[in-house]
């Protein structure tokens, strides 16, 4: 159990149970649906960009505890950023879920309760359950997509 | 007639300790997590016995080449273990003729086969394909794509709230404008079994041709192709104990006769010339290229393999499998079966209050217990449902009781982790 423990930890199921900012967004000037094809789920992301800044975010839609705690997670922490700041994020987020954390050079404390999925690592058919949500929010910062896959 | 009468002997004294065949399995005796592995995916793709293993591994080891070209030894091998799998599985399925046997890449392939040369041959923008709500997607985007092409309808027949056929809608949908009716003999995602004879027997009153996706049926029941009457049969390899890569589509010789030939290029010909090609007789006009020799022949062993066994006998373990895994899944506290039908084959769809499909297979996974979880490439079953996924255990001949004692362990701790 002390593995899955590593997985869900008390911050991803409190998201999932109670997930930040989820609703629909009124006002958005960007909308943007995510899929993952191979298991069905899709989010819709809804951010208001003004300004070279996030000024709110929101999401909706159906997936599995970590799909939806990243989501919601994410729009805690790039609510109110820059867009510089939020590319960086994406950045940061996107290393701490795909490469090797000894050697790599993030500093999770920086990522506050985003650091939470650093165990979804171990569990590499569940990458795209977590990194969903920032996909759709890189795409929608670059205004190139108003659907993005996981595949 | 001899092999027909030879595989009936062969049934009489066929095998009926289904629990024995589990030790045959190979893959089956391992740890994984530390825990002894327990494999309920038998939906995406079964295990196999150590007998279609050798098989392979024999042909490769010794007996490649290629087939019907060479004049050498190894090809003179390698040509009679391909057609001999070829009419080991004609006997198997009680085709006709070995020229209703055609080997694919798998129950996919078979379908856009028929798709692709029917839909040239006999569809127009006045015609109607019909297929079903339960459908894998591999019996829906074929169809799809062709009714694009050729201006032809798609219409679907729906489904009950326990997951069985809507015949009256079915009845109401066949019309003198349908020319095919594609139909799973057993749904992949609920294990529903269909009433194939009545479905026949319906679209027999009007034009159309029958086209039967087995790949969930062969691992449960023995197949009669002639018995049923359908026109199109397809199965895959690796969902009755055989390789991946290998499936057949079994059709009428007189329809395969008149059909275009699906894809060009070597086996496929008699002549070439710029000025015309002439096409080989069947199977080998639809064989176009070197096809999967050593998949054929671990297909061959998985028929021998199968062929052993009293059908009888596997029916009653595998009705007995699913009620006892179906009650003790109801025990779980908001435990909700997906697909009640009256006639089911071993495959429970399920989920588990609000706890996402993904999350119960990762959970049940580091408890040892392999599930597929997810839509099951068969979206309009979940959208009929109203559900986006669920978790999938598929029974085999090789599982039993404390396999679905495990899975329910497993689903225990995700409600501890989860509550």
């Amino acid at each position: 159990m002390n593995d899955l423990q590593e997985l869900y930890r008390e911050v991803i199921l409190d998201h999932n149970r109670h997930p930040r900012n989820f609703g629909e967004l009124e006002g958005a000037n960007r909308v943007v649906e995510g899929v993952n094809p191979l298991c069905g789920d899709r989010m819709t992301l809804y951010v208001k960009i003004n300004d070279k800044k996030v000024q709110d975010i929101r999401f909706k839609g159906t997936g599995c505890a970590i799909s939806v705690a990243s989501s919601s997670l994410m729009t805690e922490k790039a609510k109110g950023g820059s867009l510089d700041e939020v590319e960086s994020l994406f950045k940061q987020v996107h290393e701490m879920l795909t490469s090797d954390i000894s050697s790599s050079s993030i500093n999770l404390e920086n990522l506050d309760k985003l650091a939470a999925l650093s165990g979804v690592r171990e569990y590499p058919t569940r990458v795209k359950c977590a990194s969903l949500a920032w996909h759709a929010l890189k795409s929608a910062i670059a205004g190139s997509a108003d659907k993005i896959s996981t595949e | 007639m001899s092999s027909v009468l030879e595989s009936q002997n062969t049934l009489s004294h066929a095998y009926t300790d289904i629990s024995a065949l589990r030790k045959d399995f190979p893959a089956l005796q391992q740890n994984v997590y530390e825990k002894p592995l327990v494999y309920l995916d038998s939906a995406a793709s079964t295990q196999r016995p150590q007998a279609v293993i050798d098989a392979v591994v024999a042909h490769e080891r010794s007996n490649h080449a290629n087939v019907h070209r060479g004049v050498h030894q190894l090809s003179q091998r390698s040509t009679e273990a391909y057609e001999g799998a070829r009419e080991k599985i004609r006997a198997y399925i009680n085709a006709e003729s070995c020229e209703e046997i055609i080997f694919t890449r798998g129950t996919t392939e078979s379908i856009n086969l028929v798709a692709a040369s029917l839909g040239k041959s006999r569809l127009t923008d006045s015609d109607e394909v019909v297929v079903t709500w339960m459908e894998h997607h591999s019996n829906i985007v074929p169809w799809q794509l062709i009714c694009e092409q050729t201006g032809a309808q798609l219409l679907a027949v729906p489904m009950t709230p326990d997951g069985e056929l809507d015949l009256n809608e079915y009845d109401r949908l066949l019309s003198d404008r349908t020319k095919i009716v594609a139909v799973g003999h057993v749904s992949n995602a609920l294990g529903t079994i269909n009433p194939l004879e009545q479905i026949i027997s319906k679209a027999r009153d009007t034009d159309a041709l029958v086209i039967i996706d087995g790949a969930q049926a062969t691992p449960h029941f023995r197949v009669d192709v002639q018995a049923l009457d359908c026109d199109f049969y397809a199965f895959s390899g690796h969902k009755m104990f055989g390789p991946t890569g290998i499936g057949v589509l079994y059709g009428k010789s007189s329809l395969l006769d008149a059909m275009p030939p699906y894809q060009g290029g070597g086996e496929m010909i008699l002549t070439v010339t710029f000025k015309e090609t002439l096409y080989n007789s069947l199977p080998y006009k639809f064989e176009a290229g070197t096809p999967n020799i050593s998949g054929a022949v671990g297909l061959g062993a998985a028929v021998d393999f199968l062929s052993d066994i009293n059908f009888e006998a596997l029916a009653q373990y595998e009705s007995d499998l699913l009620s006892y895994a179906t009650t003790e899944l109801m025990k779980l506290p908001e435990a909700r079966v997906i697909g009640t039908a009256k006639n089911k084959a071993s495959v429970l769809s399920f989920t588990l209050g609000d706890i996402h499909a993904h999350d119960l297979g990762t959970i049940v996974d580091r408890e040892g217990v392999a599930i597929r979880t997810g839509h099951h490439c068969a979206m309009p079953v979940m959208e009929h449902f109203q559900i986006a996924a669920t978790g999938r255990a598929s029974f085999a001949l090789y599982n039993n009781r404390d396999d679905v004692d495990r899975l329910i362990l497993g689903l225990q701790r995700a409600l501890e982790l989860f509550t």
